[in-house]
């Protein structure tokens, strides 16, 4: 507990995910509104006690939309970081493991893919595949392996010259156990903070995704294209805007600050 | 420094090539018909037919691929279908606004970093410096899309003092500059901080102390130029988030640039633009983190350049 009290960066963003998580999870159970009942008399309501952050054009609950779209948000990050965990780790750790040509093709391939800039692959491909969750993961995937390929890998290079992987390996251990086995347990500090920045990467660019029309489609509620929905408002009901805009800054926030705190975690432990 | 210069530029062809058939491969080989996509399922097949024709996809991959290297070794990148104009042109036309958006937020970003850097490395732990680092962890946790809205809100709507959209003089480039600069501002602050800690406690410093300058004058005119080498390497890293924030805020601003140019290109099925727009975006950015490279050597005498 003592770590906790001595590293607020931990207690905040622990705290703030939770509350996102939470929101994601049962948010939808307990909303008092439907997010996607449209109610044309309730067109750019202001905010009230029946709706705290108003209604949008169709007239339908902006919490109730929000509430949605962070289990949305939440889920496709979480899945791109999980799939691009599991396939950077296998690529970059076999790739580390067994050197040589292997190792040469798989990092130019890692380069090829870090020459596109930001999430310009994940746009290309998005656009290319078509709109749709499922596509969207696959896109952002696609972008996100590279991080963790090279992670790992730099990680494989180091720990492999300890004696205790020379010993495994002289106990005629293979190279998938002593990858499984040995290699992936002793990195997991590092690999759990960048897992954590790269949730709140992937909110941020699944978020941007859905504003430019090329992740989650209208009438799915997304922060992205709640965002996009609101510009055309920005002006007569400026917390369409503001009510998304928050949830995405909060949500990041919390992992930004999560990710802080485990690098410092992880820093004074070793 | 120019042998190096020389094997930097042709280390860049492999990396131009690569990017150049993953570009290609992901338009001719990712599932779905760009034609039927294009036209609509509806579309006559002597259509497709002479649609494809007119795009030369129905000559066989290879001889596409070869085509289409050979033309970008020419600058040629084919002609985009909704503008009916070659799509360097179009390109060449855009290019400049969006160089003019990132330079803009590159200088907001130093602008807003420096002061926030200096004051939290040279007192850290103080008031100061909890201010600025709190802003910088905001800053970095803003999207763009929902900062650009935001400061169009404030700026444009309520106070009236900035124009809401487009390209025009200085007025039209502070909202989209400060939209795109803020997150680079907040990561080069936490930057500058964590390396002027570091310097602060070197034997030159506390001459410089000792001889009665004060803390502050004692980091500006010696800690800084020291403390420098690791943001220009940042800025160097950061390219790429700068260049897709900029394609962002420039779709948030109808800002002309090539940005806008893709999207609008993706929205209209435009394939032969949509190709052309993310190869200048990938190769724009191997380029800088090229001159990053030389710039890092240059400013650091004591960066070996083999």
């Amino acid at each position: 507990m003592r770590r906790f009290a001595l590293n607020p960066s931990l207690t905040a963003g622990a705290t703030v995910v939770a509350i996102v998580i939470l929101m994601a999870a049962i948010g939808p159970l307990i909303a008092h509104a439907d997010p996607f009942a449209i109610n044309l008399s309730n067109s750019l309501a202001v905010p009230s006690l029946a709706h705290p952050f108003g209604c949008d054009v169709l007239g339908r609950d902006v919490l109730a939309r929000v509430m949605s779209g962070a289990r949305l948000s939440l889920g496709v990050a979480l899945s791109v970081v999980a799939f691009s965990l599991i396939a950077g780790s296998l690529i970059g750790g076999t790739a580390g493991l067994l050197g040589g040509w292997i190792d040469e093709t798989v990092m130019r391939a890692v380069d090829i893919v870090l020459a596109f800039p930001g999430i310009l692959l994940a746009i290309a491909l998005a656009a290319i595949l078509g709109p749709g969750i499922v596509d969207l993961i696959i896109a952002l995937t696609a972008m996100g392996w590279t991080t963790y390929a090279r992670l790992v890998r730099g990680e494989v290079l180091s720990l492999r010259e300890r004696e205790y992987v020379h010993a495994a390996e002289t106990l005629g251990a293979r190279p998938a156990r002593v990858l499984l086995r040995h290699l992936l347990p002793a990195m997991a500090g590092p690999v759990a903070v960048q897992a954590t920045f790269g949730v709140g990467g992937i909110v941020a660019a699944e978020a941007a995704l859905s504003f430019l029309g090329l992740g989650a489609l209208p009438p799915t509620p997304s922060w992205g294209n709640m965002l996009d929905a609101g510009r055309a408002f920005l002006l007569v009901a400026p917390n369409l805007t503001m009510a998304p805009g928050i949830a995405i800054g909060v949500a990041i926030l919390g992992f930004n600050l999560l990710g802080d705190g485990l690098a410092q975690l992880a820093g004074t432990r070793s | 420094m120019t042998r190096y210069f020389l094997r930097r530029l042709l280390a860049l062809i492999p990396v131009a090539i690569g990017v150049a058939t993953l570009t290609f491969a992901m338009i001719h080989l990712v599932p779905g018909d760009p034609i039927i996509a294009m036209l609509g399922e509806t579309a006559a097949p002597s259509d497709i037919a002479e649609m494809r024709h007119r795009l030369g996809l129905d000559r066989p991959l290879g001889e596409q691929y070869l085509g289409f290297v050979g033309g970008l070794a020419k600058g040629d990148l084919g002609e985009s279908i909704s503008y009916r104009r070659s799509v360097a042109s179009l390109i060449a036309e855009r290019f400049p606004a969006t160089l003019e958006l990132t330079v803009a937020g590159i200088l907001v970003g130093l602008l807003i970093a420096f002061p926030l850097g200096i004051i939290s490395g040279t007192r850290p732990g103080g008031a100061g410096d909890i201010g600025a680092m709190g802003f910088a962890i905001l800053g970095i946790s803003i999207p763009h899309i929902y900062l650009g809205p935001l400061l169009m809100i404030l700026f444009s709507l309520d106070l009236r003092w900035l124009p809401l959209t487009g390209r025009g003089g200085f007025s039209h480039l502070i909202l989209p500059a400060v939209t795109l600069g803020t997150a680079l501002a907040a990561i080069i602050a936490r930057m500058l901080r964590q390396s002027l800690i570091v310097v602060r406690e070197s034997d030159y410093m506390r001459t410089a102390r000792g001889k009665g300058l004060s803390p502050m004058e004692a980091m500006v005119r010696h800690g800084l130029r020291n403390a420098m080498t690791p943001v220009v390497t940042l800025i160097g890293l950061q390219a790429g988030a700068l260049l897709t924030g900029a394609l962002i805020t420039e779709v948030i601003f109808s800002w002309p640039g090539i940005g806008r140019l893709l999207i609008s290109a993706i929205s209209a099925r435009d394939y032969p633009l949509v190709q052309g727009c993310v190869l200048t975006f990938a190769l724009t950015y191997v380029v800088v983190n090229m001159a990053t490279d030389l710039a890092y050597a240059m400013i650091d005498p004591r960066v070996r350049l083999d």
